[in-house]
């Protein structure tokens, strides 16, 4: 063993409770930073695996609702016109050429898939019951094909729809709300007060409340009939990309050339996608400042190990040791507090996600969870473990360089 | 080479809390294999010139010369370096580090040399150790010995490197008569048999006299040679 890990290892253990101490420092840093990016990264995974799958990467539809210019505007167009409370235009959410347009992106090489579907807000009525919420005419085997439908049924089985022109898929939050069972028929109530009964054939969970207490899917045709529109009556279509991080920079591009609104499952999402943001910048500062008080509880320690040792340090200076070899003795000192330290950590932050992940948490209407999500990739433990030593590095340094530093004589004259 | 250690006008000042010259040229010249004693009365100045002997203290004016070597002026690594190869020192107050054995004690300067492995360095050691009658007391922690087993072993460490030069600033200080003689006898043989040169300041009339030469210091100078 090389000589000045000899003399740092004797340090360490002359003093078995201050190393412990300056250990457990660490332990607790990279502990709680390992339990807290746990949680949180499993809690956004979570969420966006939810969001992601429940909405498509890129979503064309017909935004009525979008500002159009006024006739004025139209005619005279350089003039300063102002128009007051301009009405909106009478027109149906139909997407025109749905089909050619649904074709056209089909053969882009960075689209996966393609579902043209229509949609409409309807009302769920059983016995008494009135409940309002939405409707998708959709081509099912598409469907499952973008949002892989079929790991998210409860009850029943996707193809059940295609054999079925009245049936319907409703989510489990509907059939919870108005008591219904697979098999059970419901009548569908839309806006213009159409009515026709369905049959359950299904019955599916994405996982949050916001659609699974309000979706339902039938076939394109079912859905047409309702709304007793032509076979050509498409609303939507939902794109999925090979690539889901491009879709901010596709959607634009889609807009300009279909005519209609594309949005991006970001901007769909984005209040949902803040909670990823605030809850990483909380573990990351947390963490952060745990790493950065136990680093300041080394530092305090190696500084008065150096002071206790400002003897020791003048004999070994007096005997030949070079400045850098006395620095080397406290660095290892730290390094070796930094890495057993970490290291504890990480089986202190293990155990702790272990428990977190095995504690039973109700997530009530909104999302549907039963234990807490957690995330147990090793990244985080590299992340951990090399914080925890880089932090005892520098922490140690300082003192270190201060210990390099000092003159032999000065103390053994001032003896 | 004749001369083993020169130095030329060597003049210290210490500014707090006044200034004051407590060396004053200061001109020495010690031979190969010489045993030199250095007296004075207390605070003339003898601890401070052993420090500056030992290449320790660099603030002084004038030249150092150890071997054939210049050593005023040279940074403070290389002289780490070269104190650990050609100077063996024994502090005025016994300085062993408290942590380690007597054994690790004696060991650490010759394993910081690497010239011997670690086998023949604790042979070597142990060696040392026995011939200052404190072998039994090698694998005890030196915080847990006695003054004078302490100075025994600071001893035995100041010549584990077989050293050019050993001084020492009252090596037997702390010692008993018998172990005085003890040590004096050790020392003797060094310088008569391998060449060593002793240089140890000394309060002990009758140690100073069995030397080879008297160094008497006064008042920062050097009186008698
Ligand atoms: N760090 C210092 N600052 C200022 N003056 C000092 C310092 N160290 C020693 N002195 C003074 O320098 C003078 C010489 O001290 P030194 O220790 O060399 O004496 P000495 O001859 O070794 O005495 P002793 O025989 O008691 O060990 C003394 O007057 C002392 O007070
Ligand atoms: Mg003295």
């Amino acid at each position: 063993m090389k000589l000045v890990v000899e003399i740092a290892k004797t340090h360490l253990l002359a003093k078995p409770k201050q190393t412990v101490v300056a250990m457990l420092g660490v332990t607790f840093g990279i502990g709680m930073f390992i339990a807290l990016v746990s949680l949180m990264t499993g809690l956004n995974d979570f969420t966006e695996e939810v969001t992601m799958t429940s909405s498509p990467d890129i979503h064309i539809y017909n935004d009525i609702t979008e500002n159009r210019p006024s006739i004025l505007d139209q005619v005279n167009q350089t003039g300063l016109n102002i128009v007051h409370h301009q009405k909106p235009k009478k027109e149906t959410a139909r997407l025109r050429n749905a089909l050619q347009i649904a074709e056209m992106i089909r053969r882009d090489p960075r689209v996966l898939g393609v579902a043209p579907t229509l949609s409409s807000q309807v009302f769920y009525n059983y016995g008494p019951l009135e409940l309002p919420g939405s409707i998708a005419g959709v081509d099912i085997i598409e469907e499952d094909k973008l949002f892989d439908l079929r790991s998210k049924m409860k009850a029943g089985r996707i193809e059940d729809l295609l054999a079925n022109n009245d049936g319907i898929i409703i989510g489990t939050g509907i059939a919870r709300k108005m008591n219904v069972k697979l098999g059970d028929r419901i009548v569908i109530t839309t806006p213009q007060g159409h009515t026709m009964p369905l049959k359950i054939v299904g019955l599916f969970q994405i996982g949050i409340g916001t659609i699974d207490n309000v979706r339902s899917y039938a076939n394109i045709s079912t859905v047409q009939t309702i709304l007793q529109q032509d076979q050509t009556y498409i609303t939507d279509i939902n794109i999925k990309l090979f690539d889901l991080h491009q879709a901010k920079a596709i959607a634009p591009e889609f807009q300009a050339m279909v005519g209609y609104k594309a949005e991006d499952w970001e901007t769909a999402n984005s209040t949902f996608l803040t909670g990823v943001v605030i809850r990483n910048i909380i573990t990351y500062s947390v963490s952060i400042t745990l790493l950065i008080v136990a680093g300041f509880g080394i530092y305090n320690i190696l500084n008065m190990t150096i002071i206790n040792k400002m003897k020791d340090i003048a004999i070994l200076k007096a005997m030949g040791f070079s400045g850098s070899d006395v620095r080397q003795i406290f660095m290892i000192q730290s390094l070796v507090i930094g890495f057993i330290g970490s290291i504890a950590g990480l089986c202190i932050g293990y155990t702790l996600s272990y428990l977190i992940s095995q504690a039973p948490f109700d997530g009530g209407d909104m999302v549907s969870l039963d234990h807490f999500p957690v995330n147990f990739d090793t990244k985080y433990y590299i992340t951990g473990i090399v914080f925890g030593v880089l932090t005892t590095a520098f922490a140690g340094y300082m003192p270190s360089r201060k210990a390099a530093k000092i003159d032999p004589i000065e103390i053994i004259r001032g003896q | 080479m004749e001369y083993v250690l020169k130095t030329r006008g060597v003049t210290k000042y210490f500014y707090e809390p006044e200034k004051f010259k407590v060396l004053n040229d200061i001109t020495l010249e010690v031979k190969h294999g010489e045993f030199l004693s250095l007296v004075g009365k207390s605070g003339c100045g003898k601890s401070t010139l052993m420090y500056v002997l030992s290449t320790m203290d660099t603030d002084y004016e004038g030249e150092l010369e150890i071997s054939g070597e210049l050593l005023t002026g040279k940074d403070q690594n290389y002289l780490a370096d070269f104190r650990n190869k050609y100077i063996g020192f024994i502090f005025q107050f016994h300085y062993l580090l408290p942590e380690f054995t007597a054994l690790q004690n004696v060991m650490i300067p010759a394993m910081k040399r690497g010239k011997y492995s670690r086998q023949e360095v604790q042979e070597r050691a142990y060696e040392k150790l026995s011939i200052l009658g404190v072998k039994d007391q090698a694998l005890k922690v030196t915080s847990k010995l006695s003054g004078g087993q302490q100075q025994r072993v600071a001893i035995a460490r100041a010549l584990i490197n077989d050293p050019d030069i050993i001084m020492g600033d009252e090596p037997t200080g702390n010692l008993d008569s018998y172990n005085t003689q003890l040590v004096f006898d050790i020392l003797t043989e060094l310088t008569h048999t391998y060449k060593q040169t002793i240089i140890a300041v000394t309060h002990d009339e009758e140690f100073a006299r069995k030397s080879d030469r008297v160094v008497e210091m006064s008042d920062g100078k050097i009186l008698r040679i």
